[in-house]
């Protein structure tokens, strides 16, 4: 089981205008994944360069970026699965590494989202949903989440307040995370007196863009065990896809995508939902952490929001979810999401979470998804 | 030719399933079904993948749905800021289908509920553009 290993893993501050250029971001990402690893960039065989490119000014990143770090001849390319690019690019790694054509792959994320205008993002993001049927009605990210929102209310007596708790929660971990875009603890009034954005999600309901880049380096069993005694280990890994049209998914209460991509991974791992330690999910949306607490297995389908209020999902519960603050108080640098989440786990996974470490936390699981539940990607690693 | 009629602001236009806009531009909401498996489609589908097969036809959807979600829209992408707030709704029709449209804007949203009744009808705009809109 244990084949392929992450040794190393690393994140840039996250922030709203952070002063750097994509291939600096990329390497204060970089530098902070290879600290302490008995290896230097040229036993690096392969790199991966994750983004939405849309989003990005520059062309043909990945080139730009294994330039700045010095990483060429070895090859290097793009993957995308917009919000979820860079667990979809573990999966790709651990797919080089397992058929032997690599030994040590670099995975980096990165999006700079205000090399683009307001206009020019939210023109993008609305081509997001399909663009003959769904964005000419003026459909957007805020507005499919909200409508899930809105029908696991109807179908569950779930609340306003039971979603705002969601950021309460994921807030008050945020102000603890130095590297975080918000670091404030928000209260319940403030949230549910922010702007309605798209009814019922109001403006503390959304993650909010942000500049950043994440680093992850993936490694076979043989090399691992050379280059750290820390190895994390990737028990399993699941994706799948729901379809982009809402109106073609057969339920508007949960996200089938992620319950297909759990299955997977709970298998390959031979684990389930109890097992896991720790957990960090995609809160773009406080109503996606809702359905990902019950999508993964964690809350029977509707008790989500209880699962909440009996503080579960905070350090010292059952299963403590986005203790570093998640999406929410992160920020978003869509690209580099996935990566970030996977350093918080593997930094549970080996004890180096400070103050918010879920004592001897064994399995670790990252909920990573594109659009709006388009795209899921569930990982689990252990030590 | 057809789907830059579509919509408050259309990205695309030529399309093999352009009879859609046409239809709905004489006041009909059509949708695409297999002639071999039965299977009705929405978004309509110029072909069956499961037959693999372009052998489809044009049925209406008679409008009768029943709601399932909905959202006040207060903060629009681009190309959209003048018109909120609107209202997006996704229903369930009697021939099987779901459909996002618009709710229209004479509805209250204080009137709106998840499981209502509505009915979806084509609504031509004052730019000449097309869409359809959930009515109570
Ligand atoms: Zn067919």
């Amino acid at each position: 089981m244990k084949g392929v290993a992450i040794v190393g893993a690393g994140q840039s501050i996250f922030s709203r205008s952070c002063g750097m250029s994509v291939r600096e971001l990329s390497f204060e990402a970089y530098q902070e994944a290879m600290a302490g690893l008995n290896i230097s960039r040229k036993d690096i065989d392969a790199s991966i360069i994750c983004s939405a490119p849309e989003y990005d000014k520059q062309r043909t990143a990945a080139a730009l970026i294994s330039e700045y770090l010095e990483l060429t001849p070895a090859p290097t390319f793009y993957v995308e699965s917009v919000c979820s690019s860079s667990s979809a690019g573990l999966r790709v790694a651990w797919s080089l590494i397992k058929s032997g054509l690599h030994q040590i792959v670099t995975v980096i994320g990165f999006q700079k989202m205000s090399e683009l205008t307001s206009p020019e993002a939210a023109e993008r993001m609305s081509r997001g949903d399909d663009i003959m049927f769904g964005s000419p009605l003026g459909t957007s990210m805020p507005a499919g989440y909200a409508m899930y929102a809105r029908a696991h209310m109807a179908k569950y007596g779930t609340t306003e307040p039971d979603l705002a708790a969601i950021r309460v929660k994921n807030s008050g971990y945020g102000a603890m995370n130095t590297k975080a875009t918000y670091r404030k603890a928000l209260s319940l009034e403030e949230i549910l007196g922010s702007d309605v954005v798209c009814s019922p999600l109001k403006r503390y309901d959304c993650c909010a863009n942000a500049d950043g880049a994440s680093c992850i380096i993936v490694a076979s069993a043989e090399k691992a065990k050379k280059i750290t005694d820390k190895p994390v280990w990737v028990a399993g890994i699941g994706m799948a896809t729901s379809e982009l049209n809402l109106s073609a998914r057969e339920s508007l209460t949960n996200l089938s995508c992620v319950r297909e991509a759990a299955r997977q991974a709970y298998q390959m791992a031979g684990s389930g939902p109890e097992d896991i330690d720790v957990a960090e999910v995609h809160d773009c949306f406080t109503i996606a952490e809702l359905m990902a607490y019950e999508d993964l297995g964690f809350a029977r389908p509707g008790e989500g929001a209880k699962l909440l209020r009996d503080r579960q999902t905070y350090l010292g519960g059952k299963i403590p979810v986005n203790v570093d603050g998640g999406l929410l108080s992160k920020g978003h640098p869509i690209g580099a999401t996935g990566g970030s989440q996977i350093r918080t786990i593997v930094k549970q996974l080996r004890g180096e979470a400070g103050e918010t470490q879920v004592e001897n936390a064994r399995f670790g699981l990252i909920h990573n998804i594109g659009g709006v539940g388009t795209y899921a990607n569930i990982t689990i690693l252990t030590r | 030719m057809g789907f830059e009629k579509f919509g408050m602001k259309s990205f695309t236009s030529d399309a093999k399933v352009a009879p859609f806009i046409d239809h709905l531009e004489q006041g009909r909401i059509m949708t695409t079904k297999c002639r071999e498996c039965g299977k009705v489609f929405f978004p309509p589908k110029a072909d069956c993948p499961r037959c693999l097969t372009s052998n489809v036809e044009w049925v209406e959807i008679n409008g009768n749905g029943t709601l399932l979600t909905y959202t006040v829209v207060n903060y629009g992408p681009s190309g959209f800021e003048n018109d909120t707030p609107y209202i997006l709704g996704i229903a369930e029709f009697e021939e099987g289908v779901k459909i996002l449209g618009r709710v229209s804007k004479e509805i209250n949203p204080r009137d709106i509920n998840v499981g209502m009744k509505i009915k979806l009808v084509p609504v031509k705009l004052a730019n000449g553009q097309v869409i359809y809109e959930m009515k109570i």
